[in-house]
């Protein structure tokens, strides 16, 4: 069995922290920013959004909560946990690492 | 993924929301995801979109609510009770599907764990917990005297139970039971019931308290037919009383003594006694009333005792053994004359030598491991059948996988799905038990049966067992498709998948390999089967040393009709005289004990001149009292000298009649006729030499055996046997006739054929060939449906490649016989597995073999012929589809 996706799917997590470091939102909203952000790049589509935010709540590392939205609706906000944050330390480290070494390979084959 | 302590904390609190509120839950994804849409379709009108276009656009963009719905919950994960019910939801519809299936699997587990089951309540009932509403029957021992350096147990004495009840520290009590019986008159017939002799401690020691009334009080057990009291069981007071509230104080004659009804027994209760219900106690002071014989409870060299002790707790039988073995030392010091070379043992209650457990134990050992197999065989059926359940799911398994369902929750769900089936069989299972528990009487010959009690007991220990099998199969059952989903890949489904069993190797060897299994453990049990139908036959037809047709054998209870000794003497010459003037009965002799009889025959100390016993030896030896002609009526040969005749009477000089076995051991072979033999302290002739016989199982070796005249040792009621050349009918006819002749009052008993006492005696034998053959029969059964499910569904998936076959020219012909070889062959290696492991197993069968080797080639090769037709009639029909396959259409597909 192979994980084909897995380099986007550590990546879509990544991103959901992120995105969700900066402020708390909900689903939409970070399906949105998701969009923005990536500029459609990663194609994640808004299906695979949820089971991803299912899976970070399970793992811990963020929580929701019912509040109201800003056209008073209520929904439900998600934010990282401290375990969160530190899991988006980690993988922002790992990322920075991993990406200048591929960048050096990359740009070392153009040479 | 490895979860941090700080991680699984953080996520616990989410964990338990989604299991306690897994309704909530599900429905604040769906509010969300409905929100989703709306924001989106919101989002889409201000985009210039119109309503329904805005709609239709988010719904898209979102992709199927259902699909991301069941993600959302594979992804949350789920815990262990939630995926369990859920599990069990999905399971359920699975088997649901496929009725053939379940309905198949369910059976052969039912039948395999019912069969379990009802071994199991029949060792819990006879053999564990024998006694229904005796207390603490995990600290119950029987006790009992032995010969040493003899295997075999008997009775101990009442002075030595008395020595026992006060020396042994170590036992909480004790108390004594001897199994006895009655002819009770019930309006014009006779009826025997069966009852026990028993200390007055019985009751409280049992912990049984009687319904009405009381039990028996200290003391009442002491003096000479001094308290003619007696207990009634809860049935005898429903059957002969109609329930009297009253009746305690009214009177029942038992061996026509008045007794006192002082007590009724609670409903369930049935004695102590393996094999009988019991349904009076009388206490130990009437003994004499009832076996005769004298005065016994100052008689340390009568032993009539069956005996138990309750243990202390703590206490274990190895720590009681020495304590009662150093008593019995003492008792041999202390009392030369009656207990030189006795010692006293303590025996589980399965092992009671004075009961019906002893022969019992053997079969019921055999019979574990006989429903094992025949367990095992119905797991390797469902373990099959469930095989190929998982190679045609192995799409949905793979489906599962590829959207990120771990394996271990696939493992999980097969688990619960063979849990579901052997659940469901080991309820239908205990259901057989429960209506097989009386079952054991069923298979004894009639004559034996009618009066047997061998109750099955389906308490709680029983059930924990089975329930401990029903799990023990769930992972039998359950691994084997499990194991399976090892190969299962994501691309699975997409290969095509070439499947030419009939010649292929691959997934196919583990259900050959279960089929193989099978075989072998069908044939080990067809081998022992065939041993036990042989050693029975072998033993039926082997000559006792009597003959056993023309003899019938009866008895008239003259103890009941009050008769004393000489008036008894006086009625057993005048019945014999006017017997002997009967046509067609040739002759007839009164004897103490019937050979191979329920009763024991007494033994007596002897002493031989010129034969020097070893320093710690007590010749000790069984003998029977007989009447005038009784060698003769049995037709036991007289190898030399005289038998008994009517002027042996007690006025006469002693005299003996020895058996031959007895004639080589202690006269070196020389004929002792005219010699002298010392019987209990007194010297008697011996007069004659008679030929060796069977005298209490037709299993035993010869041993030596003499006999004294029935006139010179006082008796109890002895038995009449009568050899005639007519029918029993007429025979009963004849004698009862005669017996009114003289005493208008007395009562025969049954009349039987030597032949059926023979029979009666080997039941055992019977019992264990009828469950074995039984059981035997149902493993083959399954063997065969397992071959048959192998070899159809071989055919059934390789018909490409048998189409391909016939299309390059095979005939038909040729496919039967591919296909009826390949079952062969499977049965073949199972036959040399299962010959194997019989050759080594068949030993366990010893004790139950007479005569017969547990390695008979014979035996072996027939259990082979049975076998092999077996395995040619379940390939038949897959082999026959074979042969049909029809190549065009086949090519076509």
């Amino acid at each position: 069995m192979s994980k084909p996706s897995d380099l986007v799917q550590g990546t879509l997590d990544m991103l959901i922290l992120k995105i969700l470091a900066l402020e708390a939102l909900n689903g939409w909203a970070i399906s949105q920013r998701l969009k923005q952000i990536s500029a459609d790049v990663l194609g994640v589509s808004d299906g695979s959004l949820y089971p991803a935010l299912q899976k970070l709540e399970r793992r811990g590392w963020i929580r929701a909560e019912w509040k109201f939205s800003e056209n008073n609706r209520r929904a439900k906000f998600y934010s990282p946990t401290r375990l969160g944050r530190k899991q988006l330390e980690k993988e922002t480290a790992h990322w920075n690492r991993v990406s200048t070494a591929i960048s050096g390979i990359v740009k070392l084959k153009e040479a | 993924m490895n979860m941090t302590l700080e991680q699984w904390l953080y996520s616990l609190p989410v964990r338990f929301r989604s299991f306690l509120h897994r309704r909530q839950v599900d429905q604040e994804m769906q509010a969300e995801l409905r929100q989703h849409l709306d924001q989106q379709t919101r989002e889409n009108i201000l985009k210039g979109m119109s309503p329904e276009e805005a709609r239709r656009s988010a719904v898209l963009t979102l992709g199927g609510i259902t699909q991301i719905e069941q993600q959302c919950r594979d992804a949350r994960g789920g815990n262990f009770l939630g995926d369990l019910m859920q599990d069990f939801r999905y399971g359920f519809r699975q088997l649901w599907r496929s009725p053939g299936f379940s309905v198949l699997a369910i059976v052969c587990l039912t039948l395999g764990i019912g069969a379990n089951a009802a071994v199991f309540s029949w060792m819990e009932g006879i053999l564990f917990r024998p006694y229904p509403l005796v207390a603490h029957q995990d600290r119950l021992y029987a006790v009992g005297g032995i010969v040493q350096g003899q295997s075999n147990g008997d009775f101990l004495s009442w002075p030595d139970f008395i020595d026992l009840r006060r020396n042994c520290t170590l036992c909480e009590d004790a108390f004594v039971t001897s199994i006895t019986g009655s002819t009770l008159n019930i309006g014009d017939h006779a009826e025997v019931t069966t009852g026990s002799i028993v200390s007055a401690n019985y009751f409280d020691v049992i912990g049984v308290r009687p319904i009405l009334g009381r039990g028996f009080q200290p003391g009442e057990d002491a003096g000479s037919n001094s308290h003619p009291v007696v207990v009634i069981s809860y049935q005898f007071w429903r059957n002969h009383f109609k329930g009297d509230p009253e009746i305690i104080g009214k009177t029942q004659r038992l061996k026509n003594v008045p007794h006192t009804i002082i007590g009724v027994t609670p409903d369930g209760f049935y004695g102590t006694f393996v094999g009988r219900a019991i349904q009076f106690w009388v206490p130990a002071c009437m003994e004499e009333t009832f076996h005769g014989g004298g005065y016994k409870l100052e008689d340390r060299g009568a032993r009539w005792i069956e005996s138990y002790v309750h243990l202390k707790p703590g206490v274990s039988r190895a720590q009681a053994q020495e304590q009662i073995s150093a008593l019995g030392a003492r008792l041999q010091n202390d009392y030369t004359a009656t207990n030189r070379g006795r010692s006293i043992k303590l025996w589980p209650l399965y092992e009671t030598p004075f009961n019906h457990a002893g022969e019992l134990l053997p079969i019921l050992e055999v019979m574990v491991a006989v429903v094992a197999f025949v367990l095992l065989i119905a797991c390797a059926n469902v373990g099959n059948l469930l095989l190929v359940r998982a190679f045609v799911r192995r799409h949905e398994m793979s489906v599962r996988l590829a959207i990120g369902a771990s394996r271990l929750r696939l493992v999980k769900q097969l688990l619960t799905e063979g849990l579901m089936l052997s659940a469901i069989g080991t309820a239908g299972g205990l259901l057989v038990a429960y209506f097989c528990r009386h079952a054991l009487v069923l298979l004894l010959p009639t004559g034996v049966g009618a009066a047997m009690y061998l109750p099955g007991q389906m308490d709680a220990r029983v059930i924990a067992v089975s329930v401990g099998v029903c799990l023990l199969v769930t992972l039998i059952v359950g691994m084997v498709p499990a194991f399976q989903t090892r190969h299962l890949d994501v691309a699975g489904p997409l290969k095509a998948d070439s499947s030419g069993v009939v010649g292929a190797r691959g997934r196919a060897w583990v259900r050959s390999a279960l089929v193989v299994f099978q075989v072998s453990l069908s044939f080990i049990l067809l081998v022992g089967a065939a041993l036990l139908l042989e050693s029975l036959q072998k033993i039926r037809t082997t000559s006792p040393g009597f003959s056993t047709t023309n003899v019938a054998v009866t008895g008239v209870s003259l103890v009941a009709a009050g008769y004393d000794i000489p008036r008894a003497s006086t009625f057993q010459n005048e019945l014999i005289d006017r017997l002997s003037g009967v046509p067609g009965i040739e002759s007839a002799a009164f004897a103490a004990v019937t050979p191979l009889g329920y009763m024991t025959y007494p033994s007596s100390p002897i002493a031989v001149d010129g034969y020097q016993p070893a320093p710690d030896e007590q010749p000790e030896i069984e003998y029977n009292r007989v009447g005038p002609n009784y060698l003769a009526t049995l037709g036991i040969p007289l190898l030399s000298g005289r038998e008994f005749a009517r002027s042996d009477d007690e006025n006469a000089p002693l005299v003996a009649v020895v058996n031959r076995t007895m004639m080589m051991r202690y006269w070196r072979g020389q004929d002792p006729t005219g010699l002298r033999l010392q019987v209990k302290g007194r010297w008697a002739r011996v007069i004659g030499v008679a030929a060796d016989a069977k005298y209490e199982s037709m299993a035993e070796t010869p041993k030596p055996f003499f006999y004294l005249p029935l006139r010179q040792d006082s008796s109890r009621e002895p038995e009449l046997n009568i050899r005639t050349t007519q029918p029993l009918q007429s025979t009963s006819a004849a004698v009862l006739r005669e017996v009114h002749a003289l005493d208008e009052n007395l009562a025969l008993y049954e009349i039987i054929s030597l032949q059926e006492q023979v029979n009666r005696a080997t039941s055992p034998q019977l019992v264990a060939v009828t469950l074995v053959s039984i059981l035997g029969g149902l493993a083959l059964l399954l063997a065969a449906v397992g071959l048959y499910g192998v070899m159809s569904y071989a055919v059934a998936q390789s018909t490409r490649e048998l189409g391909l076959r016939m299309a390059l020219g095979a005939r038909a012909d040729n496919l039967l016989r591919l296909v009826l070889s390949r079952g062969l062959g499977l049965t073949a290696a199972g036959v040399l597995f299962g010959t194997v492991m019989a050759l080594a197993l068949t030993r366990l069968l010893g004790r139950l073999l007479y005569n017969v080797s547990p390695h008979d080639p014979v035996l072996f090769g027939s259990a082979l012929v049975v076998m092999t037709i077996t395995a040619l009639s379940a390939c038949l029909l897959p082999a026959w589809r074979a042969a049909r396959t029809d190549p065009a259409r086949v090519l076509r597909s």
